[in-house]
């Protein structure tokens, strides 16, 4: 496999089985709960972030 | 009938089209302004939902036309099929936020309430929509999860109804049937955000320390709802 086919392929070594974690009867892959930190990221993240422009809408509105 | 007669009100598509003119007027449809209170990124994920939506669809239509070896053994149909899972990741995704967002917003208020359920049930829809697809892949990943979910179906009565080893009817439930119910409920979730406006954040200034006009009302008997179980009055920045 040429190095750019390769570096194309995947940043992570994909060619073995899934990492899990778990906790009693919770099993989730290591995947899944790395897309659900991203949520919560996200989630916060559009709660915190000043919006583009909005300070200028509501001081036009008043 | 010349233009200037009126219509005989017994015209069903006469009512039909006054109903819907009385419950979604064209500047409520298509508004030219949204409340100040929408400029936050927590308003953005309702859009970018249906934003993800789109390119699944146009991808999967893509897909459909062409077939399971395209997709499969082609450098194109490898990009449409990537399209097409990483436009699904990011569906669930933005609408996963979307929902925590309405959650703890209490989006239900000010009449609301079949907006939040139409929402919900969208949610719920979509879930088999995307199973579906998975098993549908015509692939090793395909055979895997449709073995695991056919014991998880089977469990609960229902594999009788639903074979998801069985591609046809895979298929069809993932290209039309599926994908018309999400259609057609984010549709009705759209014209009901139009119809009741863009759930406003809640007050919790006025909840916490009331104001002295809203105690004065408060000991004399509640007189109205507070202000955020109202529907939106459109206030435009």
């Amino acid at each position: 496999m040429s190095p750019v086919t390769t570096s194309l392929a995947a940043i992570f070594n994909l060619n073995h089985s899934a990492h899990v974690v778990e906790w009693h009867f919770i099993q989730l892959s290591v995947a899944n709960l790395v897309v659900i930190a991203l949520m919560f990221v996200v989630f916060f993240a559009a709660l915190l972030l000043p919006f583009p422009g909005a300070q200028n809408r509501r001081k036009g509105r008043s | 009938m010349s233009a200037t007669e009126t219509p005989p009100q017994s015209s069903w598509t006469v009512k039909l089209r006054e109903r819907a003119v009385e419950a979604l007027p064209p500047e409520k449809l298509l508004p030219d302004g949204q409340p100040t209170y929408v400029a936050s990124w927590i308003y953005i994920f309702g859009v970018a939902s249906i934003a993800a939506l789109v390119c699944l669809i146009a991808s999967g239509s893509i897909l459909a036309l062409k077939g399971p070896a395209w997709w499969h053994y082609t450098s194109v149909g490898h990009f449409f099929n990537s399209i097409h899972l990483w436009s699904v990741e990011i569906f669930f995704f933005v609408m996963v936020v979307h929902l925590w967002g309405k959650y703890w917003m209490a989006a239900w208020r000010g009449g609301r309430t079949r907006v939040w359920i139409t929402g919900a049930v969208t949610f719920l829809v979509a879930v088999p929509c995307a199973l579906t697809g998975y098993v549908s892949q015509q692939n090793f990943d395909a055979q895997w999860i449709s073995t695991q979910a056919k014991d998880g179906l089977n469990s609960v009565g229902v594999g009788a109804f639903f074979n998801v080893t069985n591609f046809g009817q895979m298929y069809s439930y993932h290209v039309l049937l599926l994908p018309l119910a999400v259609v057609a409920l984010v549709a009705s979730h759209v014209l009901l955000v139009r119809r009741h406006g863009v759930v406003p954040p809640i007050d919790l200034k006025s909840r916490i320390t009331p104001a002295p006009a809203a105690a004065a009302a408060g000991a004399a008997g509640r007189q109205g709802a507070p202000a955020d179980t109202q529907p939106a009055s459109g206030a435009r920045s």
